[in-house]
């Protein structure tokens, strides 16, 4: 059980800056379901809803940069708590990023939307459900310095590569057969692509999680 | 986490094996085993009355000026047990110099502070005399300032100038080894600043021991940590592992403000 801090309100600027994490990590979840929403539902005012919120998880990513700078300025911060602040700063980045995939899904949607559907999508649902999951699970092991569910997510990223791979080959499939699905079919593994990304942003919160509370770097190693 | 990591140390300028302290039945240190490193900065840091300070003196037999105090264990300088009753401590303190939180100049002049260990141990000839006082007060980066008064009172100068002249003294007797109990808790920040500065320079020469309740001194200055708390070493390492990495639970919440 993680001791307080002498002086209560460095607790609770700590506390702060998890909290604008969960709610940055909030809005980027429910980007990634209404982005493939308005695909399924072929729905581009919900894709451009979804682009104007983009605003948003980047006025959290100023509020947390800010919080995160004066209490390293004030605090001296050392060992864990060091940790975390720099950690902090660099997962508001891929929150950030993850937006921004989130915002070209739209774009890709928009566009997609001109045309008839290709197919039924099946896999890209699945796929950007696997990244969602992985985004919230990546953000509450940081929140709790929980290195075991942290490695679950490094673990899931197979998946999410997997499925990808499996997606762009069908899509393949479908140019070579038919060459009027090329434009559709190349902004469908624009998408699924896109949702990859957003799982190895999670994949690198949850490898900063495991060096947050053991104080080893996994990243660029086989562990991860 | 209840690892107690005590770094290994190749050449040791000291080497503590097993040391208790006892102030009458009270035992104030408790089986202290370390290797302090040659030319570097080691810092002791914990809370008050872990024994820090009673460390300290043991490595140049202050504690022999007080009462009731019993020591069982080694310590070695440079492979010379110093722990034994009949060593010469007067020799012992110019090989083994300190500077106090409170400084202390003498009430003479700036030239005969630093001197006076050189006229105790018999040096007469005055070129000897000025040469060490100029070497001294540079070692101490105060040369500058005092150039010109060196026949002034040192009663006259101010916090961190009189501190710095207390280092010149230590140094003046050429010692292997200078040991700081908070040297800049009187301080100003300038000032402390200065003879942070001044200790980067002086481990080039000198093997430097400071405690200090400033935690982020310590992550400044020191090369390595030592954590103490009540009476016993929980754990020494590099000062870049104790201030980012700790092996020990207590370490880590003392130094981020979890203890008490």
């Amino acid at each position: 059980m993680e001791r307080e801090h002498i002086i209560k309100q460095y607790d609770a600027e700590l506390n702060e800056i998890r909290t604008l994490l969960l709610q940055m990590g909030g809005k980027v979840e429910v980007m990634i379901s209404n982005s493939i929403k308005a695909l399924v539902d072929r729905d581009s005012d919900l894709a451009d809803r979804t682009i104007a919120s983009d605003h948003e998880v980047n006025h959290l990513e100023v509020l947390t940069d800010e919080k995160c700078l004066e209490v390293l300025a004030r605090r001296q911060p050392a060992c864990r708590d060091l940790r975390f602040l720099t950690l902090a700063l660099k997962i508001v980045t891929d929150l950030e990023r993850i937006g921004d995939q989130c915002v070209s899904i739209s774009n890709r949607v928009k566009e997609l939307n001109e045309e008839p559907a290709l197919k039924p999508y099946i896999d890209l649902p699945r796929l950007a459900e696997a990244a969602r999951a992985m985004v919230r699970e990546s953000l509450d092991a940081f929140v709790r310095g929980d290195e075991q569910l942290a490695a679950a997510v490094c673990e899931n990223d197979q998946f999410v590569d997997d499925l990808n791979m499996q997606i762009q080959r069908e899509l393949l499939t479908f140019m070579m057969e038919d060459p009027s699905t090329i434009s559709r079919a190349l902004k469908l593994n624009y998408i699924s692509k896109y949702l990859e990304r957003i799982a190895d942003h999670s994949t690198n919160v949850a490898e900063m999680v495991i060096f947050m509370v053991k104080g080893k770097d996994i990243r660029h190693t086989s562990m991860s | 986490m209840e690892l107690r990591t005590i770094r290994a140390i190749p050449d040791p300028v000291l080497e503590i094996t097993t040391l208790n302290l006892y102030y009458g039945t009270s035992r104030a240190l408790k089986d202290i085993t370390l290797s302090i490193p040659r030319k570097q900065v080691t810092a002791f840091i914990g809370p008050s009355g872990c024994g820090k300070s009673t460390l300290l003196r043991c490595f140049n037999r202050m504690n022999d000026l007080l009462d009731n105090v019993r020591i069982e264990g080694s310590i070695t300088l440079d492979g010379e047990e110093i722990t034994t009753p009949a060593l010469d401590v007067i020799s012992l303190r110019r090989r083994v110099g300190m500077v106090f939180q409170q400084s202390n100049p003498f009430p003479k002049s700036i030239y005969e502070n630093i001197v006076y260990g050189l006229r105790i141990a018999g040096v007469k000839d005055k070129a000897t005399l000025d040469e060490t006082v100029e070497k001294s007060l540079r070692g101490a980066a105060i040369w500058d300032e005092v150039k010109d008064r060196l026949h002034e009172s040192a009663l006259g100068l101010s916090g961190g100038q009189a501190q710095r002249i207390c280092i010149a003294r230590a140094i003046a007797v050429n010692p292997e080894i200078i040991l700081m109990d908070e040297p800049c808790s009187a301080l100003d920040p300038i000032a402390t600043a200065k003879i942070e500065e001044l200790i980067n320079e002086l481990k080039e020469q000198y093997t430097v021991v400071i405690v200090t309740h400033n935690m982020q001194q310590a992550a400044r200055v020191s090369d390595f940590t030592a954590f103490l708390y009540l009476g016993e070493l929980i754990e020494f390492d590099d000062t870049k592992k104790i201030f980012t990495n700790p092996d020990n639970r207590h370490t880590e919440d003392y130094i981020t403000g979890r203890f008490g």
